[in-house]
């Protein structure tokens, strides 16, 4: 008796379960993702897992036969060598300093392309091309500018001074070259967030008589303070991976290296993978402290966050 | 053409809110029936899951007698008109209307044809040419209209598709939509939650409040026998006045006074195994200025708050002292309405008196009510004690 | 009150008149420059005038002569292309999928994606440098074009699904309900609104390419592969001995060219691009 009554009960289960469009719909999904899903894994996610495994081995390629899995030695060689820490004092240096006046000029930028009364799609064109330059294009014009005899710029604060060669001014340039590159983009950011602050509201702060000044600090910047944090975080994640510029216009030199040049010189010129891939992991970790920082202390909204999620 | 069967159709989500609850609706072959209650009673899910574009949790879903639960939307051949109207913005207007054909492969000779056909119907010939996007509101919702009815469907679905037009226009396309129906006789499902486009284009209305089926009927009986409190406040505009009152020894005591029930009327109570404290309802049109009634029982005296004078008749409003009736359907409404936060001392009753009533604002006046007309609820259930449907 | 009120009086607009232009001589100083370098004589190169003395081609003429940067140059436009229309082709799927679709799963692929969008690209070299050795793509066009689709399909993905959030969602219940299949619903009725989303954001992705220094100098060892960023840093003129400037100016302005044309032309998709994708969270 209960056989025969079973059976019709489960094809009804059967039946209860999706109809043919979300089945279809599910699958389209999974089909027009995995290949997308498949590059992403291929090239990074293994690759991370194998660059784990090779932080943890002593692999010199000039000596592969002494290859040898040597748990985390290679962490404290790292952790423990002065190069590092200098060059991850100069990477949060020029990280700090140029956010810093990327967010100050940026938004500057921000609010002209979004006010200005006259050649509004000329500054708007004009703006994009450090965007859209290649990085060691602008590199290469900065190092000439500065070099001596042949650079417009180069007798700007003493005459005959090789500044490229001296720490400091090297720093200096090098963060003029970011910041002028990457301000664009910041302001591009930020003008998303202005666009999303109402005109009515700040005519109802000025009928309640702010000046433009509290208006700006008000009302505009808490209106649009998610997309100033989306931008800080952006830019903040890319600046900590500043190479390019570094490369071109002192190669690193007069302690001026960023961890992603120490990491470069380890890997391809002193062809140490276990010590280059050590790197590699900590730059990664530091990457995503700072991420998780943005995102848990100031709440930033990640793209595609929970935010995304609701709509 | 078609009929269409909901059997026990519930919509449950996966975070377990129940949409739609046991649904049961027979849609008879080229009938219009009408989907209405307030926004969140489930009339929308309830069209998207005989269309297909949601899941049907359980019950069944027959076109014709044949279950479709499973089939994808594009194999139930039913068309839908959306509230956005959905027109594709790259496609002319030519080409939108051709499009379910052009998916169906129909020649080309066939689809001209047959969207000139629609074209003409619709009055959208010399628009045919023409992107949606330099369209007016009407034109645009004639193009949907268009769009569903080139294929010749077995049935259409109308998402409020009347809601994002002004007010006149609105007065104008629903007689459209109405004439094009009976026209072409196919069965429609037309969800809306205005009461007043329900009462005027349905052969048959559903009231839905929270996922259920509160009533099914013809628009003038559920104008008339309104199953539960709900229904009979979400049904008439203006809406039926409610009063608390008592069921006394063959009367009823209410603010408006104390009057014995008519016999057919205590007949329905005695029936329906009434409690004694009851909420009255009584439609605007039932009253009448005592003046010009003869022979008149059933007065009371009220100041006149407001008075709108519409021509043909005279609204005139009252508040009435004491207590107001209540119970979750009222509150609902009152929600639903908007109105359910302004506090007022007192009942606002709202009564439709003839264009010859001398009432004027702020002066009292006798006002007769139609003691036969009384319909009287239960106000834990809301059930009516005197519907005899 | 200038920044809110609608009429401008003359002041006003001299005032941002003035601002315009200093933001146009930020913007184009250093390009001009590096211009101005390309076509400096040998004589004058090193005379420091933002504006050359005498004007010459001579250093164009040179690097078209090289093999060098004939080869740089093609192989930054093959590998920038192919990079491209697999990343759009592949992100537009995922794209739309996100955006449009539910299935599980796809909150994870967001979340990869996202954080390969912040990875230091720094942290693959090492791994990728030893795997592309072993599986013989190091210093070829695929050991190039494979890391390039993985660090510009988080960038098409996020464009591409807020360009495609934008698409009424009734359109494609409208294409189900007019007897589409979900495939037909995105060949035909998606896709073409979504043209010109794909359009900017293979612009986007081009000029990420097209950019790349990082991995361009760290999984390329000869001519084969490298492209003009790379080149550039190894240039040495047409003689050991000679001073590079002129030469490598004249590339860095040839490799600007199309993207002072992108910019010119799509200025407009390109902000849009730039800004749906980041900012709406």
């Amino acid at each position: 008796m209960t056989r025969t009554l079973d059976r019709p009960v489960a094809r009804r289960a059967e039946r209860k379960g999706l109809s043919e469009g979300k089945k279809a719909e599910r699958k389209l999904g999974w089909m027009l993702c995995a290949p997308a899903a498949l590059v992403m894994l291929a090239v990074t996610g293994y690759p991370i897992v194998y660059s784990v495994w090779l932080s943890l081995q002593r692999y010199d390629l000039r000596f592969p036969d002494q290859r040898q899995f040597i748990g985390i030695d290679n962490y404290v060689t790292v952790l423990t060598n002065s190069y590092w820490w200098m060059a991850f004092g100069v990477t949060t240096l020029i990280t700090v300093i140029s956010v810093a006046i990327e967010l100050v000029l940026g938004m500057a930028l921000a609010i002209v392309m979004h006010r200005t009364l006259v050649m509004r799609g000329l500054v708007r064109t004009v703006a994009l091309i450090p965007y859209g330059i290649v990085t060691v294009v602008a590199a290469f014009s900065w190092r000439y500018a500065w070099t001596q005899d042949t650079g417009y710029l180069a007798d700007l604060f003493a005459p005959g001074a090789a500044l490229l060669t001296e720490r400091v001014p090297a720093l200096g340039i090098i963060i003029l070259a970011e910041v002028w590159k990457t301000v664009p983009f910041m302001a591009l950011l930020l003008m998303a967030g202005l666009a999303l602050v109402p005109d009515d509201l700040l005519k109802a702060a000025s009928m309640d008589g702010a000046s433009a000044w509290q208006r700006f600090v008000k009302v505009t910047v808490p209106v649009m303070k998610p997309a100033i944090l989306v931008a800080l975080l952006f830019r903040t994640l890319d600046a900590f991976r500043v190479f390019d510029n570094i490369f071109v216009l002192t190669n690193g030199a007069q302690q001026t290296g960023s961890v992603s040049m120490q990491t470069y010189n380890n890997l391809i010129k002193g062809l140490n993978l276990g010590i280059g891939s050590t790197m590699s992991v900590l730059i990664f970790l530091a990457v995503a402290l700072i991420a998780f920082l943005f995102i848990k202390v100031f709440g930033t909204a990640a793209p595609g966050g929970a935010d995304e999620r609701k709509r | 053409m078609a009929e269409i069967v909901l059997d026990k159709v519930t919509k449950r989500y996966p975070d377990g809110a129940l949409a739609v609850s046991d649904v049961d609706i027979e849609i008879a072959d080229g009938e219009f029936l009408i989907l209405v209650g307030p926004s969140g009673c489930g009339k929308s899910t309830t069209l998207n899951m005989i269309a297909g574009l949601e899941d049907i949790t359980d019950g069944e879903l027959r076109i014709d007698g044949q279950r479709v639960n499973e089939r994808a939307p594009k194999d139930r051949d039913i068309a839908m008109v959306f509230q956005s109207y959905a027109l594709y913005p790259h496609m002319s207007v030519r080409e939108n209307m051709a499009f379910p054909l052009r998916l169906a492969k129909v020649d080309n000779q066939t689809v001209n044809q047959k969207v000139d056909e629609a074209a003409r119907i619709l009055d959208l010939t010399q628009h045919l040419d023409r992107k949606p996007a330099n369209l007016s509101g009407g034109q645009r919702q004639r193009v949907a209209m268009g769009r569903a009815i080139v294929r010749d469907p077995k049935a259409f679905l109308m998402d409020e598709p009347l809601s994002n037009l002004d007010a006149k226009l609105r007065v104008q396309m629903r007689t459209s939509v109405s004439k094009l129906q009976k026209r072409l006789g196919t069965t429609t499902v037309y969800v809306t939650h205005d009461q007043t486009e329900a009462m005027t284009l349905g052969d048959r209305v559903v009231v839905m409040r929270g996922g259920h089926v509160q009533q099914i009927g013809s628009p003038q009986f559920l104008y008339e026998q309104p199953a539960n409190l709900f229904v009979a406040g979400f049904i008439g505009s203006p809406s039926m006045n409610f009063l608390p009152a008592t069921l006394e020894n063959g009367g009823l005591s209410t603010p408006l006074g104390a009057f014995p029930l008519t016999d057919r009327i205590r007949l329905l109570v005695e029936g329906a195994n009434a409690p004694r404290e009851v909420i009255m309802g009584l439609r605007p049109e039932h009253f009448e200025d005592a003046a010009l009634v003869d022979g008149q029982s059933t007065t009371f005296e009220a100041t006149v708050d407001v008075l709108e004078s519409m021509g043909s008749d005279k609204f005139a409003y009252f508040t009435v002292e004491g207590e107001t009736a209540t119970s979750a359907e009222l509150e609902e409404l009152a929600a639903d309405a908007g109105s359910a936060d302004l506090t007022d001392s007192g009942a606002q009753i709202v009564t439709r008196l003839s264009a010859a009533s001398a009432a004027k604002q702020g002066t009292p006046l006798d006002v007769w009510f139609d003691a036969d007309k009384v319909q009287l609820f239960d106000p834990a259930d809301g059930r009516n004690l005197t519907y005899s449907g | 009150m200038a920044a809110i009120g609608t009429a401008a009086p003359a002041g006003a607009k001299a005032r941002w008149a003035l601002i315009d232009i200093l933001v146009v001589v930020y913007a184009l100083v250093p390009v001009l420059w590096i211009v101005s370098l390309s076509f400096k004589t040998k004589e004058t190169l090193t005379d420091g005038n933002f504006v050359p003395r005498s004007w010459t081609w001579q250093n164009y003429v040179d690097i078209f002569n090289t093999t060098e940067f004939i080869r740089a140059l093609v192989n930054s436009i093959g590998i920038a292309l192919i990079a491209t229309v697999i990343a759009v082709v592949l992100g537009t799927m995922a794209a739309y999928a996100i955006a449009r679709l539910e299935f599980p799963g796809k909150r994870a692929l967001v979340g990869v994606s996202l954080l390969i969008a912040m990875f230091p690209q720094v942290s693959l070299v090492s791994p990728l440098f030893e795997m592309e050795r072993g599986l013989g793509l190091f210093d070829t066009w695929p050991g190039l074009i494979l890391p390039y689709i993985t660090f510009a399909l988080p960038l098409a993905i996020y464009t591409l699904s807020a360009f495609f959030r934008e698409i009424p969602w009734e359109l494609e219940k409208a294409a189900k309900m007019d007897g589409a299949t979900p495939a037909q619903a995105f060949r035909r009725v998606i896709a073409p609104l979504a043209a010109p989303g794909v359009f900017t954001t293979a612009i986007l992705v081009f000029i990420f390419c097209w950019n790349d220094f990082l991995f361009a100098i760290s999984l390329t060892s000869t001519e084969a592969s490298r492209t003009v960023p790379a080149a550039l840093s190894f240039f040495t003129g047409s003689s050991q001995f000679e001073d590079p400037t002129g030469t490598v100016s004249a590339a860095a302005v040839v490799i600007t060219v199309p993207i002072i044309l992108f910019v010119l032309f799509f200025q407009r998709r390109i902000v849009a691009g730039l800004t749906s994708g980041a900012v709406k969270g």
